[in-house]
This record gives structure tokens, C-alpha cells and sequence, in this order.
């Protein structure tokens, strides 16, 4: 179990032409994730959430500070720092269960090790009984259900997640975000991955964070750092949720408000 | 033919679907019989000899065939377009080094370039001194028929991996080379299977214009020398035949590329 640390990260991304102008991406931003806490990054698109996100993860370095885990400077991408993508991602040509078990097959786990964790992340997620079915006869859902327990089963340090839920329709979407909420809330906290999820959904961020990271619009800057300690799993008519999406949704607000 | 074998395993609509296909062979019936009809009873018997009918047409293919004469040819051209695509499936690492790294397709891809444009039949005069009549020549001339369009349809299916596939391999802790053999070769399938099938297309119409004038045997040889001696029944004979095998390899290998990549949307097609 892992602790990550963003410390005065920015991105600038360099003009094409003279006449190009650099953009700036990130400012100086700057928080810190405990072991096995639930992080949301909730911003507009386009303030640089993402960017941020692939940074964790190793595919971009910041322009300036620096990313760490367990306070130690991150490197290349390794399955220390899985990732849950927007578009899932999944091998096309492989079934729920080699592309779950991809991963441990990197990490050279042997063949028996491997099907006993295979199994537990398809209950985990609720895909038994799919387990030979390729990625292009599940629906968004269940692909997204691969994704995680992809990236779940070959137990990294932190789990990132990029929107993961935003390609689903509205009932789908609500049916994850619910399931991810039973999955943080039945397992053993000393069990529970550190996880960082990027979204511009308020209610998602609220239904399963025990910390938001809100940024403001580009370049996105720390706006405020609020940690949920609403008991899970979290109804979304109870008192303490609709106060703590009001407060969120002003700071939000005022960001537009800053800006038009 | 053991169809019946085959029909026991296909779905009950086999059938159906058969008898839908013949129904739409309807027009095909029709001209026949107006080109039967216009061969007997328009044309005098020395025009006749440039049109033979339809009935004139299959005695010609059952002469062929049972002499034995037709699968001989046959075989000649199966051959020499399975070893021409033999060396040209070499186009397959190429490209996949080509799609892959940089400076392998800096370095090659002015060249292909330069060489792809040239029709392989405008190679003709130039193998024909450099290997003679034969075998050789012709294979050369396939070769070039299927080497390009494997080619480029390999460089794109490996350029047109999606980012976040290769990604997810990375963040899952695939090193260089299971990148590379275990995702981008594999998701470049389907299109490596497009290129081969329209490569094999482009060949054996490469082979038949390279055995009409450089060789002793194969269909192009037997419909040039069935000239010579007016026979047109044997022309169009080996005229069908070239046009029914190409079909039929076309369609071996859709199957194929159904039977290997289940996965891919693209041969399900």
C-alpha cells in the first residue's frame, strides 16, 4: 500500500510554430494521497486532469516539480501504476480472461497463481460466467468491468483511473459508480488500493472519494482540497451528501463565473 | 465435394440461403441463353468459330478437363503464385519493422516509394532478360504483384495502433519486445490478412499477364496458345477458370482470416 505525492507539478506544452503560443496545461500544482485513500481530481474538461493523470502514471513528464510514490520519484510506467482508460482499451483479440491475465503474465506469475487471481477479480466485478467472451460481444459496462479488474489483478501500488465511467450512457454510468462504491465499501480498508480517479462528475467524485482534488479551469491550479468522510457505502439523498455537492458545485460555479 | 458434411454443421438456413443465391442467378440464365441463341441462329458458321456457344463452351471445358490438360495449367499457376507469395509474405516483417521503427522507415520508405508505382507488368522485358521464359520470370513478376500491397496494408495496421492499447501493455508491465510481438503484430492482423488478400488478387492478374507472354504453361499460356490455333472455346474456358479460382482464393482467405482473428470486427465482415 502506497502514498503518492504531487509536488509543484506543471505542464507546458510547447507552440508548434514561433507564432504558436506555449500552452500551459498544469500550474503549479501540488496535494498528497494517503495509503489506500480514494482521490478524486474533479475538473472541466480541458484543465489538464488527464494530463495530469498520465504523468502519474509515467507516459508524460511535468514541465516542472515532481511526482512520487511511497516518497520516492516515479519512473517509467509499470504496472505499479495501472491504469483504468476512458476507452477501456482492452486487447481486442484476447478474451475477459487473457486480457485479465496479461498483466500477471508480464509479472511472470506462474499459470496456477494466475487463474486463482483471475478468478477472484471476475467475482470481484461481476463478470463470471463472461470469462471466454472477446471485448466486442460485452457491452460498455462490462468492458469497463475488464478494464478494472485488468488493472486490479496484477495488484499495483496505486490504480489510476481517467474517466472511466464517462463513455457509459446515464444508467450505466449510475450502475458503476454504485458498484465501485460497493467494491470500495465491502472490501478490508487495509485491503484497498490507493486510487486516483479523474472526473468531471461531481456525484461521482462525492460517491466515492475520500478526498477531492477540485482544479480550477486551464491552467488548472489547486482550487481546493476536501476531504469526504460520509460513511459508505453513501446514499445520495442523505443530508451530509446534497450539502457536500452544493459546496463542491459553487466552487465550481465560481470558476466559471472567474472566467466568462 | 463434401458438402454433405458441411451441411450438417451450418446452421438449418444453409438451405434457404442457397436457394436464395441461385434465385439471383436469374439475369446470368437469361444471357446465356440470348448468347446461345445469337451464336446458333445470327451468326454464320465462320463468325461462329469467334463466339461459340455456351454448349459449345462446356464441351470445351469437359475436353480440358478430362484430358487433363486444364488441371495441369492450373497447377503451373497455383505454384508459381504460391511461391511468388511465399517470398512476398517477407514484405510482412518489413513492414511491421517499418510501422514500428522510425528510422527503418526513413531509410526504406524513399525507396518503396520509388518502386511501387511501377506497374509489375512494366517489370516484364526487364525479367524476361534477366531470368528467361520460365518459372522464375513469372514468379518475379507475382512477387511484385502481392510484395506492395502487403506492404503498405501491414505499415498501416501496425502505424494505426491505437495509442492507449500500447499504453495499457506498458502500465501492465509488457517490456519492448511483448509490445511489440504480443500487441502491434497482433492488432496489425487483420489488416496483414487485408493486404494478403488483396496482394493474392493483384498477382494472379500479374500471373496471368506474365504467362501470356513468358512462359510454357499456366492458364495465361494456355488461353495465348489457345489463340494461335483459333480455338476460342478454349480461350474462354481458361478465360472462366482464371476468373473462377481467383474468386475462389479470395474467398479462401476471408475464411480464413474468420476462422484465425475471431475477434476482429474488420473480417467479419
Amino acid at each position: 500500500m502506497s502514498n503518492l505525492t504531487v509536488e509543484d507539478v506543471s505542464k507546458t506544452y510547447p507552440g508548434h510554430s514561433a507564432r504558436d503560443e506555449a500552452v500551459k496545461a498544469l500550474d503549479r500544482v501540488s496535494f498528497h494521497v494517503e495509503d489506500h485513500e480514494f482521490c478524486s481530481v474533479l475538473g472541466h474538461s480541458g484543465c489538464g486532469k488527464t494530463t495530469l493523470l498520465m504523468m502519474m502514471a509515467g507516459f508524460e513528464q511535468p514541465s516542472g516539480g515532481r511526482i512520487l510514490v511511497d516518497a520516492k520519484p516515479i519512473g517509467k510506467p509499470t504496472w505499479q501504476r495501472s491504469i483504468v482508460f476512458q476507452d477501456y482499451a482492452l486487447f481486442p483479440w484476447m478474451t475477459v480472461q487473457e486480457n485479465i491475465s496479461f498483466g500477471l503474465e508480464m509479472k511472470k506469475i506462474p499459470p496456477a497463481g494466475r487463474l486463482e487471481i483471475i478468478q477472484r477479480n471476475i467475482q470481484l466485478v461481476g463478470l463470471a460466467g463472461f470469462e471466454h467472451r472477446y471485448p466486442h460481444q460485452l457491452s460498455g459496462g462490462m468492458k469497463q468491468r475488464v478494464s478494472i479488474a485488468r488493472a486490479l489483478a496484477v495488484d499495483p501500488k496505486v490504480l489510476l483511473m481517467d474517466e472511466p465511467f464517462a463513455a457509459l450512457d446515464a444508467q450505466n454510468r449510475a450502475l458503476m459508480q454504485e458498484e465501485m462504491g460497493r467494491i470500495l465499501a465491502s472490501s478490508d480498508i487495509q485491503q484497498r488500493k490507493t486510487m486516483i480517479l479523474v472526473t468531471h462528475s461531481i456525484d461521482e467524485a462525492v460517491i466515492l472519494s475520500d478526498r477531492i482534488v477540485v482544479l480550477t479551469r486551464r491552467p488548472g491550479r489547486v482550487k481546493a482540497n476536501v476531504m469526504v468522510d460520509l460513511p459508505r457505502p453513501r446514499s445520495e439523498e442523505s443530508p451530509g451528501f446534497i450539502a457536500l455537492k452544493r459546496q463542491i458545485r459553487d466552487l465550481i460555479h465560481d470558476e466559471f463565473e472567474i472566467e466568462s | 465435394m463434401s458438402t454433405g458434411a458441411t451441411h450438417d454443421k451450418r446452421s438449418p438456413g444453409l438451405l434457404a440461403k442457397l436457394a436464395g443465391k441461385i434465385k439471383n442467378l436469374g439475369l446470368i440464365a437469361v444471357l446465356l441463353c440470348v448468347w446461345q441463341y445469337v451464336s446458333m441462329a445470327v451468326l454464320d458458321s465462320t463468325s461462329r468459330v469467334l463466339l461459340p456457344p455456351p454448349t459449345a463452351i462446356f464441351a470445351a471445358a469437359w475436353e480440358l478437363l478430362s484430358s487433363g490438360e486444364l488441371l495441369r495449367h492450373l497447377r503451373d499457376s497455383l505454384k508459381r503464385e504460391l511461391v511468388a507469395f511465399l517470398w512476398a509474405s517477407m514484405s510482412i516483417p518489413i513492414g511491421i519493422a517499418m510501422g514500428w521503427w522510425r528510422s527503418v522507415d526513413q531509410q526504406l520508405d524513399p525507396l518503396m516509394e520509388m518502386l511501387r508505382p511501377i506497374p509489375p507488368l512494366a517489370w516484364i522485358p526487364l525479367s524476361i532478360l534477366w531470368f528467361g521464359i520460365g518459372d522464375a520470370q513469372n514468379q518475379f513478376i507475382i512477387f511484385l504483384g502481392i510484395f506492395f500491397p502487403i506492404l503498405l496494408n501491414t505499415i498501416n495496421g501496425v502505424k494505426g495502433i491505437e495509442l492507449n492499447l500500447i499504453r495499457a501493455a506498458r502500465c501492465l508491465g509488457a517490456s519492448e519486445g511483448n509490445i511489440l510481438w504480443r500487441i502491434v503484430v497482433k492488432a496489425a492482423m487483420p489488416q496483414i490478412v487485408t493486404g494478403i488478400r488483396v496482394g493474392l488478387g493483384v498477382g494472379w492478374m500479374a500471373l496471368v499477364a506474365a504467362e501470356l507472354v513468358g512462359a510454357n504453361s499456366g492458364l495465361g499460356f494456355l488461353i495465348n496458345d489457345a489463340r494461335t490455333v483459333l480455338r476460342t472455346d478454349f480461350i474462354i474456358v481458361g478465360m472462366a477458370t482464371i476468373g473462377v479460382v481467383g474468386l475462389l482464393i479470395d474467398q479462401a482467405i476471408r475464411e480464413l482470416g474468420r476462422r484465425l482473428l475471431p475477434w476482429s470486427q474488420v473480417m467479419a465482415r
